[in-house]
């Protein structure tokens, strides 16, 4: 059933959102229709109180698909690494 | 034309030697240096705790020159930014940009502090002398500071 597939993705968590979720990463098997950033949140939301922490306030948390910058509503059918962080404060 | 992430400290003039070294065709080199402030805010520092994303910080890093070479017609640049502890006083970012005029080179150098600042996944933690830690949290004024170059 296509419905039923999954795929593999590994997450990685930065700065508080990596100490609320209690670990730095993780290797996911992702039902079909998890396919942005903002489904992907709303599905972690589902997995603890670590998760439903960190991603309290939704529009403060940042995205990254192998490596580049995407908003909530990017597609990630065919992502092998997102990235969840604060904004970034270097420099 | 290069990004580095390094837990060392640098030397500015040793960089810039070697970046430059005997060309002739440099007539101006602007180099910025960020130091970590002893006081933020009225917030005493004593130590700030720099992460970052390895493998994306610098790719990243690497578009953020790339655009400012699209944009300035620059000889050569370079990018230096530190991760792990750092004390209140020691540098922690280095910028130096290298053209024929020196307009090139400031605007360039702003450009590029201002696109690290918003855009490289690097996080702060700050710990102050009496050992409360907590993140730093962005300020709206870099994203305006970034958003004049659009």
């Amino acid at each position: 059933m296509p419905g039923d597939a999954t795929r593999q993705v590994k997450l990685l968590y930065f700065a508080w959102l990596r100490e609320k979720v209690g670990h730095a990463e993780e290797e996911v098997e992702l039902p079909a229709r998890v396919d942005t950033i903002a489904a992907l949140v709303d599905w972690l939301r589902e997995r603890g109180p670590g998760y439903i922490d960190a991603f309290e306030r939704p529009q403060v948390v940042r995205a990254a698909v192998d490596k580049v910058h995407v908003k909530s509503s990017a597609s990630i059918s065919a992502a092998r690494e997102i990235a969840f962080f604060p904004p970034v404060t270097g420099g | 034309m290069a990004v580095r992430v390094q837990r060392e400290a640098f030397d500015v003039a040793e960089e810039t030697r070697r970046l430059i070294g005997a060309r002739k065709d440099v007539g101006a080199i602007v180099t910025f240096t960020g130091r970590v402030r002893g006081n933020d805010d009225g917030r005493e520092i004593a130590t700030l705790t720099l992460e970052h994303y390895p493998g994306m910080t610098e790719a990243e890093m690497e578009r953020i020159e790339a655009e400012a070479l699209a944009r300035w017609p620059l000889q050569a640049s370079l990018l230096v930014h530190r991760v792990g502890d750092l004390q209140a006083g020691d540098e922690i970012v280095l910028v130096i940009t290298a053209s024929l005029h020196r307009q090139a080179a400031f605007e360039a150098a702003e450009f590029l502090m201002d696109y690290l600042k918003t855009r490289a996944p690097f996080w702060k933690k700050e710990t102050t002398g009496s050992g409360k830690s907590a993140w730093v949290e962005a300020h709206d004024k870099d994203d305006t500071a970034a958003d004049r170059w659009k």
